[in-house]
């Protein structure tokens, strides 16, 4: 069989990995066009120092991620509209939870290994329920995504007009950060806090290079993230290598492409 | 039937009286009285700071107002206000650039519907594509928002306010940055859409110059009060004098009016501008 699916861990790596890479694509598509990737590489962050908090407690990963990333999500969508300088308020939470996460892997000296496997993720390390988790929350996610669309899309290039007929954007505003803290959580443990933007920001980038419409380049956005996931994983496999380095690379190789080509095409354009 | 009924007629696209607008606890506009016909093209003028914006968006129900009588298109309030399109003076800077015009002007079609909307994607490409006649920049439909003209880019703006559909129409200093040829084309475009549509539209500028042969109204705001009327009957020495509070004066010329203080320019804008000791002791304090 190809790929090594014969393999319980290959299989948990693809149902994991596919989960992550669509509802990633799908997420980092607005949260490119909402210019929030340093929010979700705080959030990452942020769901470091949760995970390894857990860790230290005894308790499952998760639980720390989901805590720390939904809470954080809360508090940066509340004051946003206060925070004049949102960006340095985001650095402000970043360099705490880094703080926090030093700490806790201080603390919890016994593993190094697991301190890793949160920074940079281990996809073949998937246990079968970790990938039924990542499928359900991607489920949910996507579910989440399509009920917001139209205000999101409204709201992400007229915010005001937006509001004037009626939108909440404030509230929305929550409910995405809140569905970006839900996806980091899911993607933490598997592609690794420092490796996300691979899965989050490089296949909606290479998308919005690529493609003029919105719903193209959802679909467009999801299907990258998908062959990059895949293509990772099954160049681990065959070739060696960690797979989060080869989908961080495939996942820069494409967006690098994509900038090229579309500067190819403006210039053509031009003359 | 008498004044009173008359005023509460739905042929007011707006009928306050008393209007009241704060922008964070200040008052920025007081006991303003509006009565705005169905149709009709009305510019606000008036100096930074002197509420234009702030009216605008009280009418969207973006900032608090009072009022002693309120009605927007009818309605008791702001409430129909999701029939008012709105064209901000500033939006987000390169979140569209990669978009296709259709796509950009699409995004706000039913925005405030939950779902996606597939199943009404012949509806609204529809839509889309009335919007962008009604523009006159169908044959744009297809180029990036990257590569647009600031007047073209400004017509997308309003073509995207439109996709909805809208009886009253809110423009922010469309005609900021644009050179005279594209002002002419947003304003006989908002002309239209008045005369053939029944659109009323608001309008806030700066020189009133270029509204002159297109609108039905003035309103000019000042210290926190306004007037609303004919040009004859607001631009005018002794109508903008006792709107400012200081003696205004108007000089005609070749269909142009110019607008200033009857005894030259205030002395405090004097310092800033011309006084050359004054402008260099800014500098060195900056």
């Amino acid at each position: 069989m190809i790929l090594g699916l014969e393999y319980g861990f290959m299989r948990h790596a693809f149902v994991a990995g596919s989960a992550i890479a669509v509802l990633g694509a799908a997420v980092g598509y607005f949260i490119t066009l909402r210019r929030q990737a340093f929010a979700a590489h705080a959030l990452s962050h942020v769901g470091f120092a949760g995970a390894a908090g857990a860790i230290l407690l005894g308790a499952s990963a998760y639980l720390g991620l989901f805590t720390f990333t939904l809470a954080s999500a809360l508090g940066l969508a509340l004051t946003a509209g206060r925070l004049r300088e949102r960006d340095v308020g985001i650095g402000m939470v970043l360099m705490f939870a880094l703080g926090l996460g030093v700490l806790f892997l201080n603390l919890y000296t016994a593993n190094a290994q697991s301190a890793m496997s949160i920074l940079f993720g281990s996809i073949v390390g998937v246990t079968a329920a970790q990938a039924g988790l990542s499928l359900a929350v991607c489920l949910a996610g996507l579910a989440a995504l399509a009920v917001m669309y139209r205000p999101l899309c409204f709201a992400s290039f007229n915010p005001e007009g937006a509001q004037a007929r009626g939108v909440n954007t404030r509230r929305l505003d929550l409910l995405f950060l809140l569905l970006v803290a839900v996806t980091v959580a899911i993607a933490v443990p598997v592609i690794g806090a420092l490796l996300i933007f691979a899965l989050l920001i490089g296949p909606a980038a290479t998308a919005q290079a690529l493609s003029r419409s919105v719903g193209g380049g959802m679909v467009l956005s999801m299907a990258l993230g998908l062959i990059v996931t895949w293509s990772g994983l099954a160049a681990a496999y065959t070739i060696g290598y960690p797979a989060s380095t080869w989908i961080a690379t495939l996942s820069f190789a494409a967006y690098a492409l994509a900038l090229l080509w579309r500067s190819r095409r403006h210039a053509v354009v031009a003359e | 039937m008498n004044a009173l009924t008359a005023a509460a007629s739905p042929d007011w696209a707006i009928d306050a009286e008393g209007l009241r607008c704060l922008l964070g606890g200040r008052t920025v506009v007081d006991g303003l009285d509006l009565r705005i016909a169905s149709g009709q093209f009305v510019g606000v003028f008036g100096a930074n700071g002197a509420g234009k914006t702030t009216l605008l968006r009280a009418l969207l129900g973006l900032v608090p107002v009072q009022a002693q009588r309120l009605r927007l298109l009818g309605a008791e309030g702001v409430s129909r206000r999701t029939q008012v399109g709105y064209v901000a003076q500033r939006d987000p800077v390169g979140a569209d650039s990669f978009l296709r015009v259709r796509s950009f002007v699409a995004a706000a079609w039913q925005g405030e519907r939950w779902g996606l909307g597939w199943s009404q994607a012949a509806q609204r490409n529809l839509a889309v594509d009335r919007a962008l006649r009604a523009l006159e920049i169908g044959d744009l439909a297809e180029r990036g928002m990257d590569t647009l003209s600031g007047g073209q880019r400004q017509r997308v703006r309003i073509a995207q306010a439109l996709v909805n559909p809208v009886r009253m129409l809110l423009l922010d200093e469309p005609l900021s940055n644009l050179d005279p040829q594209a002002q002419q084309r947003i304003l006989l475009t908002a002309r239209r859409l008045c005369s053939e549509q029944g659109i009323t539209v608001l309008m806030t500028a700066h020189d009133i110059n270029p509204l002159l042969p297109h609108m039905d109204r003035v309103l000019y705001l000042a210290e926190g009060r306004g007037r609303l009327g004919t040009v004859d009957e607001v631009v005018n020495g002794p109508a903008l004098s006792a709107l400012y509070g200081v003696p205004m004066a108007v000089a005609r010329d070749a269909g142009y009016v110019f607008i200033h203080p009857a005894h030259g320019f205030m002395a405090e804008g004097a310092a800033h501008c011309c006084d050359p000791d004054h402008a260099a002791s800014h500098r060195e304090g900056a």
